[in-house]
Formats: C-alpha cells, structure tokens, sequence
C-alpha cells in the first residue's frame, strides 16, 4: 500500500503533478480535559490523539492557585496554620505536621512526648480519610460505583474519630507548632481501637470486590508502566514511587516524632503499573491501621500535649527544611525567617505537584481510553499542586 | 554503605547516623549552631570542595542531615552533574527562590535528595545560588535533573527567573492573562496589605 503511493508519487511527480500528502495536524485531535471535567478534578491538561493513541499530553495546572505562599509572608507563625491546611483538606493533619516541625525548628521548641503521639496518631488517622476518599474517586472513574460507596462510608469512620479529636470533620487544624491543640477525649483509645479491627476487616472485602475483580485488573494491569529508573530521575513521590520498586518513605527514611519507635514495614511492589499504584494504597491502609495500634499502645497515660509558647513566637534567623510521609508522598516545607514573626518566605513542596510530571511521561504513548486509570492511579490531588 | 571508597573513614559514623540524630535534632534545635558539625555530612561536602576548590564552594551550613552550599552561576551545571554521579543525590525534591532586595539578588535553591542510596536516603542537600534581581538569568539543570523541569517552570514564573536552555520559561499556575510582577518578588503586594 505504501509503495503504490510512493510509486504514484513518482509517477505524478513525472508528469508534472503535485499529490498533496495528509498532514500529521490533520489527523491529530486536540482534547482539552477539565479543569472542570469531572474525570480530572480541578486540573486541566491538553491531550492529542491519533485515532485511539495519546501522542502529546500538556498539564496546565493553577486553576486552584491560591498563593499559599505568598499569604504566608504576611501572617504570624501560628494564623498561618488553618489557611496551609485548605490545599488537602482531607489530609490537614499531615499538611500541618511537616509546617510545625520546621517552625518548631525554626523558634526552637521542644514538643512533649505525649503531645508527638496524639499529632502521629492524627496523622494516621488523616492519611486514612484522605486515601480512602482516593480509592473513592478511583473506583468511580474506573466504573465501580460499589468502590465509590464503600470507602466513602468507611471514611465516616475516622472523621469521626478526628471529630471527636479536634471538633472539626475536615480541616481540624490540629497538628500545631509545639504540639497539638487539645488532649484526647475520654473513651479515645477504645473508640479507635475498635474501628480499627472493623476496618481491618472491610480492607479484605476491598480486595475481594474491586481487587481482585477481573475488569479492574484488565483495565489496570500493565497499563501506564513507569519504570524503577524513570521513577527515581522524574523524582516522583509516595504510592506512585513505591510502586515502582523504591521502598521509600519518609517515615522510615528520615523518622520524626516518635516514628523511630514504631515498628513498620515500607509497602512497595516491583511493577509499576496501575494497577501496582492502586494497591500500595490499600497496603498503606492496612500498615497505618498496624502503626495507629502501636501508637495507641505506647502513648503516655497522662502529660502535656502542647508546649507553652508566646503570643507570637519567634526564633533567630534561619531557615529550616522539614518533611513528612502525606498521603500522596513527602510533604516538605522550607521555611526562611528573617528573625521576625512572619516568615520571610515559605515554600510548600508537595507530592501532587512532583508526581504530575510523571503524567505525561504516562500518556504519551498509552490509549486514550487508559488515561482515568492512569491519571487517578498518580494520587494526584489537583488543590495541593496548586497551593 | 555502598559509598565510593574514599568515603569510607566517613562511614563508620554512620551506624549512628539515621535513627538517632532526628530526636537529638529535635531536642537541641537552639544549640545547633554551636554543636560540632556532624562528620558524615561534612564529609559529603568535602568530597564536593576537594572536587571545585574552596573558592568556588561556599558552604553556608551543615548540620544533622541538611547541608546547603552556595556556588556561581557559571559553575552549577558542573556542580550538579557532580553531586548527581559521585555523592548519589539522583532528584530533586524542589526548586525555589528566595528574593532579597537588600542585596538586590535572587536565591535560587535545588533540594537535592537520593532514592537509590540508602545512608543518604534522610539527607537534603541544598544546592544554591544567586542571580540578579534585575537581570534574572541562571542556566537550567533539567539536563542533569529531569526531575527539576516543572519545578524551575515555576521559579521563572513566581520569582522571573529566566532559565537559560529551559524549553518552557513560560506561564504555569498563574492565569492565562496574567500580567502583573511575578508574585512572589516582595514589590508584589497582596491588595489591602
């Protein structure tokens, strides 16, 4: 076929004609997703297509774009808190806790034991709230509406217990410098505990019914393989990374607080498809359940849980770079401060905005129809990239 | 502990290293300017001034699992290439800048850290350096850290810093009709404050 047009060509081209081939531009499709489509959140990319094929992917991130980091500079140390806590609502807890270890560096406060466990039991219970919602919003793009009641409903389980923490259901600010804002209530501990062995429970039916179910697996399996290399030079973060074969976490890589002493394994697996970037979450679910009883466990009965500080506390010049495991990867702030009590300047670099290279890196090359299973499988959380 | 073996005197501090030194940090973080400095990051910082000399290398500190060295413009490329083959550094976790307009000058800073090596797996190194406020102008390392891409996108568009030999010095976050000072150089003033 190729050559009878070549050979045509030729021909032509004798007699003094011209064929006029069909251009790549007209054959290509410009799609523009989001920012609000409902498969994307509120992230907007452009995709071209060749036929089935995605050959060029663009993110355009910022529809959310705050400037997070610019409100920052003009706040105190502690009113900076309940605004860094709206790019992942579901995940305050963490978004606070890697801001309070830098500022608690930064000023030079020395958190009290009790109060370190309650903000990594917190912690834990955010990471929950926010993964299960993922699995939610995976389930649904994937078309198992089963996966989408589910968790949304396990979800109750613990903005409950962080309700009867904090007094919020989201946006708890919680997690402060120097601590955490109120002690546990009474009957804490055995509220936890048995949602914990419910959940435990529920976590073996996620298997069986979304799993282990063969359309998922056909729709996942092999589709969008980011390779152990390619995940450590795009410097991709948490479930995405760790499905690549890096067993790497912040918790067991650099431990703060009292994580140290928390017995724990790394969840990772070796192949780095979607369908492995699904499953690390749901590992993570069951170790943080297995963490939260260790935590429980060895909490101090009685103490303080927050460390007195001044009105506006404030430390000499510096700066001060602190990370935690989110639950969308490392979660680090880098603070500078010019000996005042605002800081000078505060960046917030989050996983969501690190592991959304990887997408086109994905897409390109993959069918259209993979894109919901790969750009959900990403944990990729529009909000927190735009800050 | 698969470090190169020149590092190997440097190595035997290291079973102390990553568990313990968190707590301790946390414990004594007003003192930690006068504490010694902790020798497994010096000495990772040695091997990078024994490489460029001590002209070129201006350390700023280094401290339990965090270093930050400052170099010239012309010389990160170099740099970089060297700390991602030789130390083990293979990302970078983030790039951002700091404005100073005292000293009319912008910081950049590349926070380097490693998957792939495990006794540097907690270390941060902190690669920095300074560029003109009024002429912005720094070469780009996505050659040698791919991961730095979207990150330096960023930078140009927060702080206008131009990225020499980045494809894309161009808008990301901000609207499509932006056209105000980057925000986060501190002339840009938040309205009302």
């Amino acid at each position: 076929m190729e050559k009878n047009l070549e050979h045509q060509i030729d021909e032509s081209e004798k007699l003094g004609m011209q064929i006029v081939k069909e251009s790549e531009d007209d054959r290509l499709m410009t799609l523009s997703v989001g920012p609000q489509h409902p498969g994307s959140g509120h992230f907007r990319f452009t995709i071209k297509v060749d036929g089935d094929y995605v050959v060029h992917c663009d993110p355009d991130p910022g529809y959310v774009h705050r400037g997070e980091e610019k409100m920052c500079e003009y706040r105190s140390f502690i009113q900076n808190i309940p605004h860094l806590e709206r790019p992942v609502i579901h995940d305050s807890a963490n978004i606070t806790y890697s801001y309070s270890l830098a500022v608690e560096e930064l000023v030079g406060i020395q958190v009290p034991r009790r109060g370190q466990f309650i903000r990594a039991i917190a912690s834990e219970l955010d990471r929950q709230i926010y993964t299960l919602y993922w699995l939610a919003i995976y389930g649904i793009f994937l078309g198992h509406s089963t996966m989408f009641m589910w968790p949304t409903g396990d979800r109750e389980l613990f903005i409950d217990l962080m309700d009867a923490l904090s007094g919020a259901r989201v946006t708890h600010a919680f997690n402060i410098p120097g601590g955490v804002r109120n002690d546990i209530p009474d009957g804490f501990k055995d509220k936890c505990l048995r949602h914990i062995s419910y959940f435990e429970k529920r976590l073996k039916e996620y298997e069986d019914i979304f799993y282990t179910n063969p359309l998922f697996i056909q729709r996942t399996e092999g589709v969008g393989i980011l390779t152990k290399e390619d995940a450590i030079g795009l410097g991709v973060t948490g479930s995405v990374l760790r499905a690549s074969g890096v067993p790497y976490d912040i918790r067991k890589a650099e431990p703060y607080d009292v994580y140290n002493e928390i017995d724990f394994k790394v969840q990772y697996m070796k192949s780095g498809d979607s369908l492995a970037r699904a499953y690390v979450p749901l590992l993570d679910m069951k170790e943080s359940c297995h963490i939260m009883r260790q935590l429980l466990d060895k909490m101090p009965e009685s103490g303080e849980v927050r460390a007195k500080l001044q009105p506006t506390p404030k430390g000499p010049p510096g700066e001060a770079y602190r990370r935690v495991e989110s639950g969308r990867g490392a979660l680090g702030y880098y603070i500078v401060s010019d000996g005042s009590p605002k800081p000078y300047r505060v960046k917030i670099s989050v996983g969501s905005f690190r592991n959304m290279i990887a997408l086109p890196h994905l897409l390109v090359g993959s069918k259209l129809a993979d894109m919901p299973s790969v750009y959900w499988s990403l944990n990729y959380w529009p909000v927190e990239a735009d800050r | 502990m698969s470090q190169d073996p020149k590092n190997k005197p440097v190595d035997s501090t290291t079973p102390s290293q990553p568990p313990p030194s968190p707590p301790a940090k946390a414990a004594a973080p007003p003192a930690k300017k006068e504490t010694e400095v902790p020798a497994f990051e010096k000495g990772l910082v040695s091997q990078i001034i024994s490489r460029f000399g001590d002209d070129k290398i201006k350390v700023a500190y280094i401290r339990p699992l965090r270093m930050k060295v400052n170099v010239e413009p012309l010389d990160m490329v170099e740099v970089a290439t060297f700390i991602r083959d030789n130390l083990g550094f293979d990302h970078a976790e983030s790039v951002t800048g700091t404005d100073y307009p005292k000293d009319n000058q912008i910081e950049v800073i590349y926070q380097l850290g490693s998957y792939s090596k495990d006794d540097i797996a907690a270390h941060i190194l902190s690669l920095t350096t300074r560029t003109s406020r009024d002429d912005a102008l720094l070469p780009t390392l996505i050659n040698v850290y791919r991961s730095a891409e979207y990150h330096e996108r960023e930078t140009f568009e927060m702080l206008g810093v131009y990225f020499e030999g980045h494809p894309r010095n161009e808008r990301f976050l901000l609207p499509e009709d932006w056209a105000d000072l980057p925000p986060l150089r501190k002339e840009f003033r938040i309205r009302g404050r």
